[in-house]
């Protein structure tokens, strides 16, 4: 274990409250009202993914917020800043693709999506976001078999 | 806005895939698509609808980018994720692979034929371009590997009648190469993008160069010759014009009709955009308007434009959605 622990960028991290479950309004609940997808929702779908080196979410060590998520349902367009935990965190890529994928995988086909990193908080930040808004990367890199198997490590569901 | 932008067909080309690309035959009687399902299609029109023709879906291990016609028609080639382009051989309605040309490291992202059909580019992730030549005898060897970019090269396009070559890459810059002492070298950087350059299109006439980007801009750039009395140098270019406010996301493609000269775009946005020059203006200063806008083309990104060889006004488009779409551009100006 401390072996392990030696090779963290991160070795202690913070560690952040979870927020607590959606609460359903009766509007909602009415299944014959249109019901856009809001912020929050989008929160929900990328709240429990895992952080690669950590055994924590993103929501716990506070790499993705709710008032980060901005969706618009009518334009199609979803747009989320993750904070990566060091501003040198070599795993922002990897994060990014994470949230990009999990979001690509659950949102209808019309949706742009956007994944930046919050301004300031890293040290490779344009290059990142680049990597993350060039989708014929993001493609290539989706075909890597490792690099996938990965990227759904981080989106697998931990047994709680 | 009086021009317009009426839809022919579409068609399903690509399904639960990607449509990366297009290419019309020279004599625009077949149309090859290709996408993340990394097949390469062939369509022809049966009557008034198209039919695939044929699936060349055994050259590629991963995504097929992009495909190219040679200038007979004859051959095609296709660009893959999986590092190697494919020569395929026309052979009445069928297509066989006639070699595979590897030694990129990574991804092709592009491949063009010159204006003779005797150089074949190709160029990649691995930041390089790459000239090849081919023989009487359908052997292809590599004449030279150039290395001017920092990175990731998107596409390569060929001056429409001289051996220049151009490409576009990652590192927001665009290259023109020449051959000299039977070496390829690149003559001029183009500089003024502000993220990834995506396309390129020479005008009808081989003068100007349209680029468009990630910075949702198109930019017209124009080779300097000695007489324009600005100091540049012979073989240089400057940018003339840039057509900046119109597109909302990035800018993938951007195609110059030889027949009309139109430019369309195909935008991020899912938008079709076609502009007309205002044939008043200076030359050295020249104007673009938008003539016609088609917001919702395509129901996700559009990744490519492709103007009939003969045929003025038919467009060809495709997008993530895997359709192909193909529409009647109809200027009144």
């Amino acid at each position: 274990m401390s072996a392990t622990a030696a090779r963290l960028e991160n070795a202690n991290p913070l560690i952040f409250q979870r927020a607590g479950e959606r609460l359903l309004t009766a509007g909602e609940e009415d299944e014959d009202v249109a019901d856009p997808i809001d912020d929050r929702e989008i929160f929900d779908l990328i709240r429990s993914i895992n952080d690669p080196e950590h055994p924590l979410s993103l929501e716990e060590l506070n790499v993705v917020e709710q008032m980060h998520v901005n969706v618009n349902d009518q334009e199609s367009t979803v747009s989320v800043e993750f904070t990566p935990t060091i501003p040198h965190c070599s795993m922002a890529t990897l994060i990014g693709l994470s949230i990009k994928v999990k979001l690509l995988r659950s949102l209808p086909d019309r949706f742009k999506i956007d994944v930046h990193i919050t301004p300031g908080t890293h040290a490779s930040e344009d290059a990142v976001n680049k990597q993350l808004a060039d989708k014929e990367r993001v493609a290539a890199a989706l075909e890597n078999s490792q690099l996938l198997e990965v990227v759904n490590q981080c989106l697998s569901t931990r047994p709680v | 806005m009086k021009d317009t932008l009426a839809p022919v067909l579409r068609l399903s080309a690509h399904p639960d895939s990607r449509c990366w690309y297009v290419a019309w035959s020279p004599k625009g009687s077949l149309l090859a698509s290709c996408g993340g399902d990394r097949a390469v299609r062939i369509w022809g029109k049966e009557g008034d609808n198209w039919e695939c023709k044929c699936v060349l879906s055994d050259g590629h291990q991963r995504t097929v980018r992009k495909v190219a016609w040679s200038p007979c028609g004859n051959y095609l080639a296709s660009a893959s994720f999986d590092a190697t382009t494919c020569i395929w051989k026309k052979k009445n309605d069928d297509f066989e692979c006639l070699t595979v040309l590897e030694g990129h490291e990574n991804e092709v992202k592009c491949v063009a034929w010159a204006p003779s059909g005797n150089l074949l580019a190709t160029c990649s992730r691995d930041k390089s371009v790459w000239i090849w030549e081919v023989d009487e005898e359908d052997e292809y060897e590599c004449v030279s590997v150039v290395n001017s970019h920092t990175q990731d090269v998107k596409h390569v396009v060929w001056h429409p009648t001289q051996e220049l070559l151009a490409s576009a890459s990652y590192d927001n810059k665009v290259c023109i190469y020449k051959e000299e002492d039977d070496d390829w070298e690149c003559r001029a950087t183009l500089e003024g993008h502000t993220s990834t350059v995506w396309s390129l299109s020479f005008d009808p006439e081989g003068q100007r160069l349209a680029s468009c980007s990630d910075d949702r801009t198109v930019k017209i750039w124009k080779e300097c010759t000695p007489g324009d009395g600005d100091g540049s140098t012979d073989g240089a270019w400057k940018c003339v014009c840039t057509l900046s406010g119109f597109h909302s996301r990035t800018v993938y493609d951007v195609a110059w009709d030889r027949l009309t000269g139109a430019l369309a775009t195909a935008c991020g946005d899912d938008g079709v955009r076609i502009f007309k020059e205002d044939t008043t203006a200076d030359p050295e200063q020249p104007v673009f308007y938008l003539s016609a806008h088609m917001p919702k083309a395509h129901s996700q990104d559009v990744n490519c434009v492709a103007w009939h060889p003969q045929e003025a006004g038919l467009l060809a488009t495709c997008s993530d959605n895997g359709e192909i779409a193909i529409w009647n551009y109809h200027s009144d100006a």
